[in-house]
C-alpha cells in the first residue's frame, strides 16, 4: 500500500478528531488534557508529513516539531499542575462541577 | 516667571499630591494643611492673574505653549481670557473653601484629599487648556475621582450613594462620549491632513476659512449641545443633578455644583459659539425653549423638595437654566451675563452646600421638616444660609443681582416675551428659597440642638471667604463684569455676523 | 455750606450703612454701644438732610433743576449704569422724613427693645433699613432705585421676622417678601423695558427723552411699560390686590411697624410714582386707574378697618388706607397733595404706631383693644399724643391730616366726582374707626390693673412727633409746600372751604358716633355687629382675601410643584432608569451564554472555526475561478 501525503493526512485528521471528541465528551479533566496532547500529535504529524513530502525537503517542519513537542511539555506540566491545584480547591476534577464562571 | 504663571498654579495641587503619598495616612492634621496650602497658593496666584490681566487688551494673557504631539497638532497650552479667568477664580476659591468644609473627614482622610486635589486639577486645566487635546484629557481626569469620592464618602437618603455616583458618573462620560464625537469631527474637518490642530485658537478661525460647512455646524453643535448640555444639566438632561449632589460629600457638591456644572457652559462659550458660529445660531431657539424648561420646571419642582440638597439641586438647575438662556440670546450683554451668572452661581451654590455639609454634619439630619430654628443655636450657619439664599433670590448688593440683570436685559433685546417668563423665576425662586430659609432657620427653638456647637475655627473660612466674594462682586459688579466684557465685547462684530445665519425658527417658518 | 451739604449728600446713606456693619460686625452682643452708634448715624442724617433741605432752599434747586452727582457703578458694552445723588424738592422731603422719623424710632427703640436679646441685632437692621431708604429717596435712575428698593425689602423682610422664634413671625416675613416680590417682577420688567425702548433708565435723561418719543411715537408702548413699573407699588405700597401681606407685617417690634411699614418704606411706591410723574404724568388712562385703584384700595381697607380688633393691625389697614389717598391724588394729578400727605401721614401714623407700641409694652404685649380699656388715666402722655394723632389722621382742624387729606379731596373733586365721594366717605369711616380705637382703649372699664411705665427713651419720639401731627400741616400750608414740591406749574394754595366744611363736619359726626356706641352704650356694638350679621363677618374676616390666595397658592404652586416632581422622578428619570434597566437586562439575557462549562466553549469555538474554514475554502475557490476565467 502506497503511503502518500494524502493517507497521512488522514491519519493526523483521525487524530485530531479523536482529541476532539475527547475534549467535548470527557468530563475528567486529566482526559481532556491527554485529548488535547492526541490533538496537539495530530498537528506535529502534519508538519512532519508536510516536510517530509516538500519537493526539496529541508528541515523547518520537523524543528517546527521538535518546537512544538517541547511547548507542549510545557504545557502539559503547567496543565497538570493547574489541575492539581483545581483538585485541591474543589475536590473534584469533574469538569460539569467546576462552572463557577457561569453568567 | 509670568509665562509659566498658569503651569504654576495648575502645578501646586499635583505637587500637594505627591507630597501627600509620602505622608503617613494617620497624621490627619497635616494631609489637611497641606492641601489647605495648595488650593491656597494657587488662589493665591490666581487672584495675582486676575488683578494683572488687563480689561482693556482683552483676549489670551499669561499665554504658555509648549509643543508635545506636533504629528498630531497637540500643544501644551494654557492661557487666560475674560471668559476664562473667572471661571479659574472660581475653581480656586471654591476649591480653597471646599478643603476647608472637608475638615472634619476623618475617615480615610489621605485618599479623600488627593482625590480631591487631582479633580480641582483637573477642573483648572479645563478652564486654562487652549489646546482642545489638554481640555479633553482634563476633563476626563475629573470623572473619576467624583465616582470614587461619592461612592466611598457620600451619603444615603432618597436614592444611595452608590445610585447616585453611578448616575452622575454615567452620564458624564456618555455627554462626554457625544461631545468627543463632536470633537473628533471637528479636528478632521477644520484642517486638511498635515495641517491639522487641536490648538483651540486656530479652530475659532476655522469658520473663517470656509472649511466648516453650515450643516457640518450644525450637526457638530449639537453633538456639543448634549455633551454640554448634559453637563450643565440642561433640561431634560437634568436628573443626575440632584440626585448626584444629594449623594455626594460635601466637597465634591461645592465643586460639581459650583465649578464643574460650568465646564458645560464655558465649553458651549468657548467650542460651541465661538468655533461653531453657524450651529450655535441654528440651536438657539431650542436652547431658549429647554432653559425655560429649566428655570420655571425646576424652581417650581424645588419648591416641592423635602431634602435641603435636593432644593440646591434643583436651584442649580433652575439658574443655570439663566445661563443657558444669556447664551442663547447671543448678543454681547447676555453673554457677559451668562458667564457672570456661571460665577455667580458657583459662589452661592458653593457656599450653600457647605453650610448644607455643616448642617448634616453636626445635626445627622437633611429634612426640612426635622430642622427648625436652627438660627438660635447656629447663628453664623444662619447668616452663611441668609447670605446664599439672599444672592439666589437676586437681591442687589449680592452678586447674583447684576448678572440675572444682564442676561434678562440681553434675552430682552431679542425675545421680549419669553424674557417676561424668565423674569418670572424670580418670584418662584423667592419662593422656594425663603421657604427653606424660614422653614430650617427660624421658628421656635429646637432644643435637641442645644449640645451642637456653630461653625467654628476652619469650618468659617468657607462662610468667610465665599461670603466676602458674594458681597464684593455685588457691591462691586465692575470688578467681574467688566473683565468678562473686555473679551466679550469685541465679539460685537462676530455676533452681528450671525444675524444672517438661519436659525431653527426660520427652517421651521420655511417648512410650514 | 450748603454746597457742602449737597456735595457729601451721598454720605446719608453711606454713614447708616457703616453703622449696620460696624455694629453687625463687632458690637453686636454690646447692647448700648449698638443703640448709641445707631443713634449717632440716625442723627447725622438727619442733620445733614436737614442741611440739605436748607441747601434746596438757599441754592434755588427746583424740581426742574435738580443737584446731581454720580458715579459709573458699571459699564460693559450696550449697558452703563451710575449710582448717584440726585436732589431736588421731592427727594430733600424725602430725605428729611425718612432721617427725622428713623432717627426718632431709634430713640424709641431704645426704650422699647430693653432687655431683649436681639438688642444690637435690631439696631444693625434698623441702620441698614435707613440707609437703603434714604438711598432710595436720593436715586438717580430706576436701576439705582430697584437696587434700594430691593434692599428696603430685605429689610422688611428681616425685621418683620425679628422675633423669629414665633412661627407667625416667619410666616409673616416669608408672605412680605414674596407678595412684594411679585410686584417687584413687574418693576423690573417696567425698567428692563425702559432700558430696551430708550437705552437709558436715568430720570433726567428719559425725562428729556420721553417727549420727543411721545411725539414720534405715541402712547400706546408706554401704557404697558407704565402699568408693569406700576406693579412695584401696587407690590410696596400695599394697593389692592397685593396689600395682604401689610396686616401681618406687624409681626414685628412697633418701631418697626412705625418706620418701615407706616412711614417709610410703604410709601416707597408712592415715592416711586411721584418721582416717575414725568412718564405717568403722560399717560392719562393710567393715571385714571392708579385714581381708582387707589381710591378703591382706600375705601376697602377702611372698611376693613372697622371690625378689627388687633390695635396694630387696624393702624396697618389705615395705612393701606391712606395709602390709596395718596395714590388717589397721584391719579387725580396732584403730585403736591400726594407728597403732601405723605409727609403728615409719616408724622402722624408713626405716632399713632408708636403709641400703641408703648401702650402695648404697658400691659404685656396684649393687642386686642378690647382687652385693653381705661388706659387714659395711667398713661397720661401717650393718651393726650395718641389723641392728636387720631385726631391729625381724621382730618380735624387745624391738624396736620387737615389740610393734606383736604387738599387730596379738593383734588379729585376737581377731576371725578366719584372719586370725591368715594374719598369723603373713607375719611368718614377713619375717623369713625381711629375714634373706636381711642375710645376703646383709653375709656371704659380699667382691665389692667399694674401697668409698665412708659420709659422716657420711648416719651420723647412721641412728644416730637405729636407736634410734628399737630402743625406740620399748618406749617406746610402756609409755609407753601405747593410753590416747593410740584409736578409742573405750581398749583395755587386755595382752601375749599366748602368741601372742607364737608369732611371737617363728616370727621366729627363719626367721631361722635363712635363716642355713642363704644363709650355712651357699652353694648351698643355687639348688637350692631350682629344686626349686620353678615357684612359684619365679611368684614371681619379681610373679604376672605388671605384664604383666597391660600387656595390658589396649593393649587399653581404646590400642585403643579407636585406634578412636576410627579414627571421628573417618573417620567424623565423614568425613561432614565428604564434605559439603565434595560441595559441590564440585556446583560443578564447575553451572560446566559456563559455557562462556565469549558467544552461549551470549545464546541462553540470549533464551529466557529468551521464556519471561517469553509468560508475561506468557497471564496478562495471563487477567486481562483475568478483569476482562471480571467475575470479580474
Amino acid at each position: 500500500m502506497h503511503v502518500g501525503l494524502t493517507q497521512v493526512l488522514i491519519l493526523s485528521a483521525l487524530l485530531f478528531c479523536i482529541g476532539l471528541y475527547g475534549i467535548l465528551v470527557k468530563r475528567n479533566l486529566f482526559a481532556i488534557l491527554m485529548c488535547i496532547e492526541i490533538m496537539l500529535n495530530a498537528v506535529n504529524i502534519n508538519f512532519a508529513a508536510f516536510n517530509y513530502f516538500l519537493p526539496m525537503p529541508d528541515l523547518s517542519g520537523q524543528v517546527m516539531m521538535i518546537f512544538s513537542i517541547t511547548v507542549a511539555a510545557a504545557e502539559v506540566a503547567v496543565g497538570l499542575a493547574i489541575i492539581f491545584k483545581i483538585y485541591h480547591d474543589f475536590k473534584t476534577v469533574n469538569i460539569d462541577k467546576i462552572n463557577n464562571m457561569k453568567g | 516667571m509670568t509665562d509659566s504663571l498658569l503651569s504654576m498654579i495648575l502645578l501646586a495641587p499635583i505637587v500637594a499630591v505627591v507630597l501627600l503619598l509620602f505622608i503617613p495616612p494617620t497624621a490627619k492634621k497635616s494631609i489637611k494643611l497641606i492641601a489647605a496650602m495648595a488650593t491656597g497658593i494657587s488662589l493665591l496666584m490666581t487672584i495675582y492673574v486676575y488683578i494683572n490681566y488687563d480689561n482693556n487688551l482683552g483676549g489670551m494673557q499669561f499665554m504658555q505653549s509648549i509643543p508635545w504631539i506636533s504629528d498630531l497638532g497637540v500643544a501644551y497650552t494654557v492661557g487666560v481670557d475674560g471668559i476664562s479667568l473667572p471661571m479659574l477664580f472660581l475653581t480656586n476659591i471654591i476649591g480653597f473653601a471646599a478643603v476647608f468644609s472637608s475638615w472634619n473627614i476623618n475617615e480615610r482622610p489621605k485618599e479623600f484629599f488627593i482625590l480631591l486635589l487631582i479633580l480641582l486639577t483637573g477642573v483648572m486645566g479645563t478652564f486654562i487648556a487652549g489646546d482642545l487635546f489638554i481640555f479633553l484629557l482634563c476633563y476626563e481626569l475629573v470623572v473619576i475621582p467624583i465616582y470614587i469620592m461619592v461612592i466611598i464618602w457620600g451619603s444615603t437618603k432618597r436614592v444611595s450613594k452608590e445610585y447616585a455616583g453611578m448616575k452622575l458618573t454615567i452620564y458624564l462620560l456618555i455627554g462626554s462620549a457625544f461631545m468627543l464625537v463632536g470633537i473628533v469631527a471637528l479636528y478632521l474637518q477644520a484642517f486638511p491632513a498635515g495641517m491639522r490642530t487641536f490648538s483651540i485658537a486656530a479652530l475659532s478661525q476655522a469658520h473663517l476659512l470656509g472649511t466648516l460647512s453650515q450643516s457640518f455646524q450644525i450637526i457638530v453643535f449639537l453633538l456639543l449641545l448634549i455633551g454640554f448640555g448634559t453637563l450643565l444639566s440642561m433640561f431634560p438632561f437634568h436628573t443626575w443633578s440632584p440626585d448626584g449632589y444629594a449623594g455626594a460629600p460635601t466637597a465634591v457638591s461645592m465643586i460639581h455644583a459650583g465649578v464643574l456644572k460650568k465646564i458645560g457652559g464655558y465649553g458651549l462659550i468657548r467650542l460651541g459659539l465661538l468655533v461653531l458660529p453657524a450651529g450655535a445660531k441654528f440651536w438657539a431657539p431650542i436652547i431658549i425653549v429647554l432653559a425655560l424648561g429649566n428655570v420655571i420646571y425646576a424652581a417650581y419642582v424645588a419648591i416641592v423638595q423635602k431634602d435641603l440638597k435636593y432644593v440646591i439641586g434643583y436651584s442649580s438647575v433652575s439658574h443655570m437654566g439663566y445661563v443657558l438662556l444669556g447664551f442663547a440670546a447671543l448678543n454681547t450683554i447676555s453673554l457677559t451675563g451668562a458667564i457672570a451668572n456661571m460665577v455667580a452661581h458657583g459662589i452661592m451654590s458653593a457656599l450653600f452646600f457647605a453650610m448644607i455639609g455643616y448642617v448634616y454634619e453636626k445635626t445627622h439630619k437633611r429634612s426640612i421638616d426635622k430642622l427648625r430654628g436652627l438660627a438660635h443655636q447656629m447663628p453664623r450657619i444662619a447668616v452663611g444660609f441668609m447670605l446664599a439664599g439672599m444672592s439666589s433670590v437676586g437681591l442687589p448688593g449680592l452678586i447674583g443681582f447684576m448678572p440675572e440683570y444682564t442676561i434678562f436685559l440681553g434675552l430682552f433685546k431679542v425675545y421680549p416675551f419669553l424674557a417676561i417668563i424668565a423674569v418670572s423665576g424670580i418670584v418662584f425662586t423667592a419662593i422656594y428659597i425663603l421657604r427653606v430659609l424660614q422653614k430650617i432657620l427660624f421658628g421656635p427653638r429646637n432644643y435637641g440642638f442645644d449640645a451642637i456647637p456653630d461653625a467654628k475655627g476652619p469650618e468659617m473660612v468657607p462662610l468667610f471667604v465665599l461670603g466676602s466674594v458674594l458681597i464684593l462682586f455685588g457691591i462691586f459688579p465692575q470688578l467681574l463684569l467688566g473683565m468678562i466684557n473686555g473679551t466679550i465685547a469685541p465679539l460685537q462684530s462676530f455676533l452681528q455676523a450671525l444675524n444672517n445665519e438661519p436659525s431653527l425658527l426660520v427652517v421651521w417658518g420655511g417648512i410650514w | 455750606m450748603e454746597l457742602f451739604a449737597l456735595n457729601h449728600a451721598w454720605l446719608i446713606p453711606l454713614v447708616p450703612a457703616a453703622a449696620f456693619i460696624i455694629i453687625g460686625l463687632f458690637f453686636k452682643e454690646f447692647h448700648q454701644l449698638s443703640a448709641g452708634i445707631a443713634v449717632l448715624a440716625g442723627t447725622f442724617s438727619f442733620i445733614m438732610s436737614a442741611a440739605v433741605v436748607m441747601a434746596v432752599l438757599d441754592a434755588g434747586i427746583s424740581v426742574e433743576m435738580p443737584f446731581i452727582q454720580k458715579i459709573q457703578w458699571i459699564k460693559i458694552a450696550g449697558m452703563h449704569f451710575s449710582m448717584g445723588v440726585m436732589i431736588d424738592p421731592l427727594s430733600a422731603m424725602m430725605l428729611v422724613v425718612v432721617s427725622l422719623v428713623a432717627l426718632l424710632v431709634e430713640i424709641y427703640s431704645i426704650g422699647y427693645m430693653k432687655g431683649d436679646k436681639g438688642y444690637g441685632r435690631f439696631f444693625a437692621y434698623i441702620s441698614l433699613f435707613s440707609a437703603s431708604m434714604l438711598g432710595l429717596n436720593i436715586a438717580v435712575n430706576f436701576l439705582q432705585m430697584y437696587v434700594f428698593w430691593e434692599l428696603v425689602g430685605l429689610c422688611s423682610y428681616l425685621l418683620i421676622g425679628f422675633y423669629y422664634y414665633r412661627i407667625s413671625a416667619r410666616e409673616a416675613a416669608k408672605k412680605a417678601f414674596i407678595t412684594t416680590r411679585i410686584g417687584d417682577f413687574g418693576l423690573l420688567i417696567g425698567i428692563l423695558s425702559l432700558q430696551m425702548v430708550f437705552g437709558t433708565v436715568d430720570f433726567m435723561e428719559l425725562r428729556h427723552i420721553l417727549p420727543v418719543y411721545i411725539a414720534a411715537n405715541g402712547t400706546g408702548l408706554l401704557t404697558i411699560i407704565g402699568i408693569l413699573l406700576f406693579i412695584g407699588p401696587i407690590g410696596k405700597s400695599g394697593q389692592f390686590p397685593l396689600h395682604v401681606w401689610l396686616p401681618d407685617a406687624m409681626e414685628g417690634p412697633a418701631p418697626v411697624s412705625a418706620l418701615i411699614h407706616a412711614a417709610t418704606m410703604v410709601v416707597a411706591g408712592v415715592y416711586l410714582v411721584a418721582r416717575s410723574y414725568f412718564l405717568f404724568a403722560q399717560l392719562p388712562e393710567l393715571l385714571h386707574l392708579i385714581a381708582w385703584l387707589g381710591a378703591f384700595t382706600a375705601f376697602f381697607a377702611a372698611s376693613i378697618a372697622i371690625t378689627q380688633r388687633e390695635i396694630k393691625r387696624i393702624l396697618a389697614y389705615s395705612t393701606i388706607s391712606q395709602l390709596g389717598y395718596m395714590m388717589m391724588a397721584l391719579g387725580v394729578g396732584s403730585l403736591t397733595a400726594s407728597m403732601f400727605h405723605l409727609l403728615t401721614h409719616a408724622f402722624f401714623k408713626s405716632l399713632l404706631f408708636l403709641g400703641a407700641g408703648a401702650v402695648m409694652h404697658a400691659i404685656n404685649e396684649e393687642a386686642d383693644i378690647f382687652k385693653m380699656g381705661g388706659l387714659r388715666k395711667k398713661m397720661p402722655l401717650v393718651f393726650v399724643t395718641m389723641t392728636i394723632g387720631v385726631l391729625a389722621i381724621s382730618g380735624l382742624p387745624p391738624f396736620a391730616g387737615f389740610f393734606s387729606k383736604d387738599e387730596i379731596l379738593a383734588a379729585a373733586a376737581a377731576v371725578s366726582m366719584p372719586l370725591y365721594i368715594i374719598g369723603t366717605i373713607t375719611a368718614f369711616m377713619t375717623a369713625f374707626y381711629m375714634a373706636r380705637l381711642l375710645f376703646v382703649v383709653f375709656w371704659g372699664k380699667e382691665q389692667h390693673g399694674h401697668v409698665h411705665k412708659t420709659s422716657y427713651f420711648m416719651q420723647i419720639p412721641l412728644a416730637v412727633l405729636s407736634i410734628l401731627a399737630a402743625f406740620a400741616g399748618a406749617a406746610g400750608y402756609v409755609g407753601g409746600f405747593g410753590d416747593w414740591v410740584r409736578f409742573g406749574e405750581a398749583m395755587p394754595e386755595h382752601m375749599n372751604i366748602g368741601l372742607a366744611g364737608i369732611s371737617t363736619a363728616l370727621s366729627v359726626a363719626a367721631i361722635a358716633l363712635a363716642w355713642h356706641i363704644y363709650v355712651s352704650k357699652k353694648y351698643l356694638s355687639d348688637i350692631i355687629a350682629q344686626k349686620m350679621g353678615f357684612i359684619y363677618t365679611v368684614s371681619f374676616n379681610k373679604y376672605y382675601i388671605d384664604e383666597f390666595y391660600a387656595i390658589l397658592c396649593r393649587i399653581f404652586i404646590d400642585g403643579i410643584g407636585k406634578i412636576m416632581y410627579f414627571i421628573d422622578l417618573y417620567i424623565i428619570d423614568g425613561i432614565v432608569n428604564t434605559m439603565a434597566a434595560l441595559t441590564v437586562y440585556c446583560s443578564r439575557i447575553f451572560s446566559k451564554l456563559q455557562t462556565g462549562q469549558i467544552q461549551t466553549y470549545v464546541a462553540i469555538f470549533f464551529c466557529g472555526v468551521i464556519i471561517l474554514l469553509v468560508y475561506t475554502i468557497v471564496f478562495f475557490t471563487k477567486i481562483n475561478e475568478l483569476a482562471a476565467g480571467g475575470g479580474f
